[in-house]
């Protein structure tokens, strides 16, 4: 039987810093074997657990996406001991890695739809994972209209610079990038992600709303979805919540009757508010 | 009755945990100082047969607070290698485990084969025998019976014994239970015996009472999730955790590594949602920031979550929590309180 506490072997192949704080760096990881690499089938919004052994374990949303097989991406903000411990690795050093864990976006669904993605922050790396998946040659016609609004609070703190300009060449998709504060010649929106959702008004028709950001950003923006006509069961969130053993078991991120790591971490806002109290923030 | 059900006297008993001991670790309840604990015995003497129940419970004989999952160490070229101990499968037996506890196990079973089964957990289940004891004289603290056990019942036992007085009535309860009669030398059960042991059961049953609390007390939490109530009730509580160390159907744990980079282990350990630290991000954010919303989610989890997930209360009735307590919160109270009308 298959064990689900023991992490296999990844070797960092790039780390990118992100962010002009570099607070965030990206690691770029290459499985040790092939059968490692086969066996990882995942979708975007999965998540897994990265070991620095002596350190411990912490989870993270894929930032890669599976159709560019072979190496797996993860983004880290350097904030606790296992993140700060990540960030003094370097290419060459060896991670372990549990997963791909969670449920993941609800790819069947989104076929034939419009895709409305708004993300703030750091939250925005499963999006990341989630907009290059369905740009990708072989998915591109299954999905309707592309719509990308993210937003951070300077635009040094972007994340992922190539992908938004490969991005905004294209005309499959409309993205719209907003920061709190301009400034240095930013051409692009300034204001928070719920003002900036609310002016550019996407269309809910036929459409489902994907967000994933901070508390405060998520806290904003639905009511800004709701009034633009997206169903509770048309907006999608991914939540956070401390997690350890990623399976459902250890009860950490226990909200209402639902495990984050396992029953999510994406839920939609039907879901959520049916649940109890602290699910619904 | 059947052949399923036997009787064994009790200076019979001894020979009995013999046979046991000779292809099995034997797990029994002793006194040790104040206190009842279940420890493993070498020998069949001095086990205890009163009524008073272990002072921790039968969890950590499968679920122990601290385990090794793996050992990790850095190979020659930079690689890791991982290695996961291999501990003696010996088979174990659970003597005297009490019908809460037992049933206790239960959810514990449940917990752990869900969705993605636990092989730790699992590897130790599949070798263990639970040997349940009914409680002829129930404590005060106890109350199985208002959380849908019984002090004689024998659900999660694999045999089950019923002290009758100078013998005990014992019964397979599965099919574990029914090979390991086969293995012994025990009397049937005759109707005077099977006669006693209705009498006690319902004794012991009518000693117990029941509590005042709602059939559907898990849609009553949820929909009072806001209540003011939840800060009265949890405004004495230390948060010190004990009641979720010593509740037999407590799981929560922490997973952590010993050592440095070059090598080590990584553990698994009781861990407690009493504790400010089990939720708290890395950020800071905490989104159960007080003592309120820690004794909250430990109800909430116990007579909503379970129920609803896993098809039966987090709560058997043992009582542990109320009589460790260093406080005196009762969880009976908090429970009776949150079925009233208006909680306040």
């Amino acid at each position: 039987m298959e064990n689900p506490y023991v992490p296999f072997p990844m070797r960092i192949e790039a780390v990118t810093v992100e962010t002009e704080d570099e607070n965030i760096k990206t690691f770029e990881l290459a499985f040790m074997s092939k059968e490692e690499g086969e066996r990882f089938v995942y979708t975007p919004g999965q998540f897994a657990e990265i070991s620095v052994f002596g350190k411990g374990e912490a989870p993270f949303g894929m930032a890669s996406t599976p159709t560019r097989p072979g190496r797996l991406e993860f983004s880290v903000s350097r904030i606790g001991v296992v993140t700060g411990a990540l960030h003094q690795m370097e290419r060459g050093d060896v991670v372990g890695v549990r997963g791909p864990l969670g449920n993941g976006y609800p790819l069947e669904s989104f076929k034939g739809k419009n895709l409305v993605l708004i993300g703030g922050g750091f939250g925005f790396s499963t999006l990341r994972s989630l907009t290059n998946f369905m740009l990708d040659d072989s998915n591109r016609k299954d999905y309707g209209d592309l719509t990308v609004i993210y937003g951070a609070r300077s635009p040094g703190l972007l994340l992922y610079k190539k992908d938004l300009e490969g991005w905004r060449e294209r005309e499959d998709l409309r993205l719209h990038l907003t920061v709190d504060k301009g400034g240095n010649g930013w051409q692009g929106h300034v204001g928070f992600v719920p003002e900036v959702t609310r002016a550019m008004a996407p269309n809910p028709e036929k459409a489902y709303a994907v967000v994933c950001g901070p508390p405060a950003m998520i806290h904003f923006t639905l009511p800004v979805l709701k009034e633009l006509g997206f169903g509770d069961d048309r907006i999608l969130l991914s939540l956070e919540m401390r997690m350890k053993c990623g399976i459902g078991k250890c009860g950490r991120c226990n909200v209402g009757s639902k495990y984050i790591c396992s029953d999510g971490p994406v839920f939609s806002q039907h879901e959520l508010s049916r649940l109890t109290g602290e699910a619904r923030g | 009755m059947s052949e399923r059900t036997k009787t064994l006297r009790k200076e019979r008993l001894q020979g009995f945990l013999e046979r046991l001991l000779e292809e099995r670790e034997v797990f029994a309840p002793r006194r040790k100082g104040d206190a009842v604990v279940l420890e493993r015995i070498d020998s069949a003497g001095d086990v205890l047969l009163d009524d008073e129940n272990t002072q921790a419970s039968p969890k950590f004989a499968l679920f122990p607070q601290r385990e090794t999952l793996f050992e990790y160490r850095a190979g020659t070229k930079g690689e890791v290698v991982l290695e996961v101990p291999r501990g003696e499968a010996k088979n174990q037996v659970l003597f005297g485990v009490r019908p809460c506890d037992a049933r206790g196990l239960l959810l514990l079973d449940r917990v752990f084969s869900a969705d993605c089964s636990d092989p730790y957990y699992g590897d130790k289940r599949a070798r263990t025998v639970i040997i349940g004891m009914g409680c002829v004289h129930p404590n005060p603290a106890c109350f199985c019976r208002s959380v849908g056990g019984g002090p004689c019942s024998a659900e999660g036992s694999d045999l089950f014994f019923l002290d009758l007085g100078d013998r005990f009535l014992v019964e397979a309860a599965s099919d574990k239970g029914s090979a390991l009669l086969e293995d012994q030398d025990l009397e049937e059960a005759d109707e005077t015996s099977l006669a006693l042991s209705r009498g006690i059961r319902e004794a012991a049953e009518a000693s117990m009472g029941r509590l005042d609390v709602r059939e559907n007390l898990g849609e009553r939490l949820n929909r009072i999730f806001e209540d003011p109530a939840w800060k009265d009730l949890a405004e004495t509580c230390l948060g010190c955790g004990i009641c979720t160390y010593l509740c037999p159907t407590c799981h929560c744990f922490d997973l952590c590594d010993e050592g440095t980079g070059q090598g080590g282990q990584r553990i698994r350990v009781w861990d407690s949602c009493q504790f400010p630290l089990f939720t708290r991000q890395a950020s800071g954010f905490n989104p159960r920031p007080t003592v309120k919303e820690r004794f909250r989610q430990r109800i909430m989890h116990k007579f909503s979550y379970l129920p609803e997930t896993h098809g039966m209360p987090g709560c058997v009735g043992c009582g542990r929590c109320i009589t460790e307590c260093p406080v005196n919160l009762d969880i009976r109270e908090v429970i009776t309180t949150l079925s009233e009308g208006n909680p306040r």
